[in-house]
């Protein structure tokens, strides 16, 4: 009861506290180290990212094409029925000029990174990547892009086998 | 279905770290709780514990960790996570033991302890994308939201001040929160504008802080309440919760449809057909300016865009129309994920009995509607309840 009550429970510690060593603590870094399956889907689309390609499933009940691609279709429920090749090409849904890092560290360049939709998969489908040869003031949403490609032989199968996402050039496909 | 009431709420400060563990902090809020509502832990059925991913505590089975602070050994005892969501949802799962009949007294116990992942818990939050699709380009949460808002501003062509007018408005409704973390009597639209960009268009002041806290509720059945004639009781008289695929990048950002959909099926529960008109205020949750407008549209209090016309009209402000986080909410008063409760549904609780001091809407209201989100941009949870 807020207004009727008067100790309100709860002891603060200062960052200051930690540092000087006045807090008992105890610390542990877990090493657990993790093998994750790709699965059907996501295998095939990791080999074929090797090829410089983008692959997507498509399911014949509601006539969508997939991306990623996916054994079964969540809207119809049912096994997808088929593979097929997308473009590399696309327009930015979204986007976040970061300057901060997975650990929340300061980072003095920023990352451009969003959505992107693909051509040839179903509207809105696409992926997260990074945005590159734009700087921050020109990145815009409904921006056409495509995709840069490492060579081919420092391909691993990983969604880092696409650099990121650079401006689609006048007439370019 | 059994009637179901909110009889009692405690929660514990809100800060960066508390030197309490989260079983003493679960302990705390439960007893105020259990103290607010004349009950003892003999007149508990069950015991519902919500609280978010283990990794945070650095401690598996944190449910099981927490249950003697919950007051849970040796009755039915359950823990429930939905990402944030949980903030919202454990009253939920709390409210179906008791609308069932199989209890006349649940208690909801939500913790949260985020100072114990070190130097951050950032890092234990990279652990919830795809591991294959989104975790090789080493993502950060704060993406997320950047992502969302930005497609939200360049859909709808929202200032960047009119988003900042949430954070402002609630850091200083927070001054009146005994818990309160981040409270700002001061605080202005500039100070936001021009706080640190984290991850464009994301500044420091646009997001809520990491926290250490716990909160509690009691809910117990009507027949109860009238037995024990208990006054200070709020009803539960809607509940919905609803979840999208884990495909986010299929889906357009700029509308939380699961929100919608969790919020028309609560409506229909409480025989709401003009939310507008027939709720009185709101507690939607508030991790980032910008999703306290993104929720309002989600739960039609606002047409699609419309939500930061209102929060510059002041309609959303406590003496306004429809005051929206008079608690603070999680920017003023703090982000300990779970429990949060201790401002959607405590709050609820609070104002709806008169009982919410320096935070009460000075008009008499009779409903209100909490909300809480969570996963991927996924999920949403939300809670009518009613004078």
């Amino acid at each position: 009861m807020t207004a009727r009550i008067s100790r309100w429970p709860g002891i603060e510690l200062t960052a200051a506290d930690l540092h000087e060593g006045k807090v008992t603590q105890t610390r542990f870094r877990p090493d657990a180290k993790y093998a994750w399956s790709a699965g059907e889907a996501m295998s095939r689309f990791l080999e074929e990212l090797q090829n410089g390609r983008l692959i997507a499933r498509t399911c014949r009940k509601c006539a969508r094409v997939l991306f990623p691609p996916r054994m079964f279709c969540e809207e119809c429920f049912r096994p997808t029925d088929a593979w097929t090749y997308i473009r590399d090409t696309g327009t930015i849904e979204t986007f976040s000029i970061s300057y901060l890092d997975t650990d929340a560290r300061r980072i003095p360049e920023p990352i451009l990174v969003g959505v992107v939709s693909l051509d040839g998969a179903s509207p809105k489908m696409g992926m997260m990547h990074y945005f590159g040869g734009m700087t921050k003031d020109e990145i815009r949403i409904g921006m056409r892009v495509k995709a840069v490609w490492k060579p081919k032989e420092e391909r691993r199968g990983s969604v880092l086998d696409i650099l990121g996402f650079r401006p689609l050039g006048e007439g370019e496909s | 279905m059994r009637k179901v009431g909110v009889i009692g709420a405690g929660m514990t400060l809100f800060r960066r770290r508390l030197q309490e563990t989260g079983k003493e902090m679960c302990f705390e809020a439960t007893k105020m709780a259990l103290d607010s509502a004349g009950l003892t832990r003999a007149d508990v059925d069950t015991v519902v514990c919500g609280t978010a991913p283990d990794a945070f505590d650095g401690v598996a089975m944190k449910g099981e960790y927490l249950l003697d602070g919950c007051g849970g050994y040796r009755k039915p005892y359950t823990r429930v996570f939905t990402g944030g969501g949980t903030g919202v949802f454990s009253t939920i799962a709390g409210w179906w033991h008791v609308a069932s009949g199989l209890a006349d007294v649940a208690l909801v116990v939500n913790e949260e302890k985020m100072s114990s992942c070190q130097p951050h818990p950032q890092s234990v939050f990279a652990h919830i994308w795809d591991p294959i699709l989104d975790r090789p380009l080493k993502p950060n949460l704060v993406w997320i939201f950047a992502m969302e808002m930005n497609r939200y501003m360049t859909v709808y062509g929202v200032k960047k001040e009119d988003i900042a007018r949430v954070a402002v408005k609630n850091k200083r409704n927070a001054v009146g929160h005994p818990c309160a973390q981040l409270a700002d009597p001061n605080i202005t639209v500039d100070d936001v504008l021009n706080s640190e960009v984290m991850a464009w268009p994301v500044q420091r002041l646009d997001i809520s802080p990491p926290s250490d806290g716990a909160s509690a509720v009691v809910l117990a059945s009507e027949d109860f309440i009238r037995k024990r004639r208990i006054k200070d009781r709020a009803w539960i008289s809607g509940v919905g919760w609803c979840i999208d695929s884990t495909m986010w990048t299929d889906r357009d950002l700029v509308f939380p449809e699961y929100v919608a959909r969790a919020a028309k099926m609560a409506y229909k529960m409480a025989k709401i057909d003009e939310p507008r008109r027939q709720i009185d205020f709101a507690e939607p949750y508030d991790p980032f300016d910008y999703k306290e407008l993104h929720h309002l549209e989600g739960l039609l209090l606002a047409d699609k865009g419309e939500a930061p016309v209102l929060t510059r009209e002041g309609v959303t402000e406590r003496d306004g129309k429809m005051p929206v986080c008079p608690s603070g909410g999680l920017l003023g008063v703090g982000n300990p994920i779970a429990a949060t409760m201790g401002m959607k549904i405590g709050e609820l609780f609070w104002q709806l009995t008169g009982q919410a001091g320096k935070r009460q809407i000075p008009r008499e209201v009779h409903t209100g509607v909490s909300q809480a989100w969570g996963d991927l941009m996924q999920y949403g949870s939300v809670v009518v309840m009613r004078a």
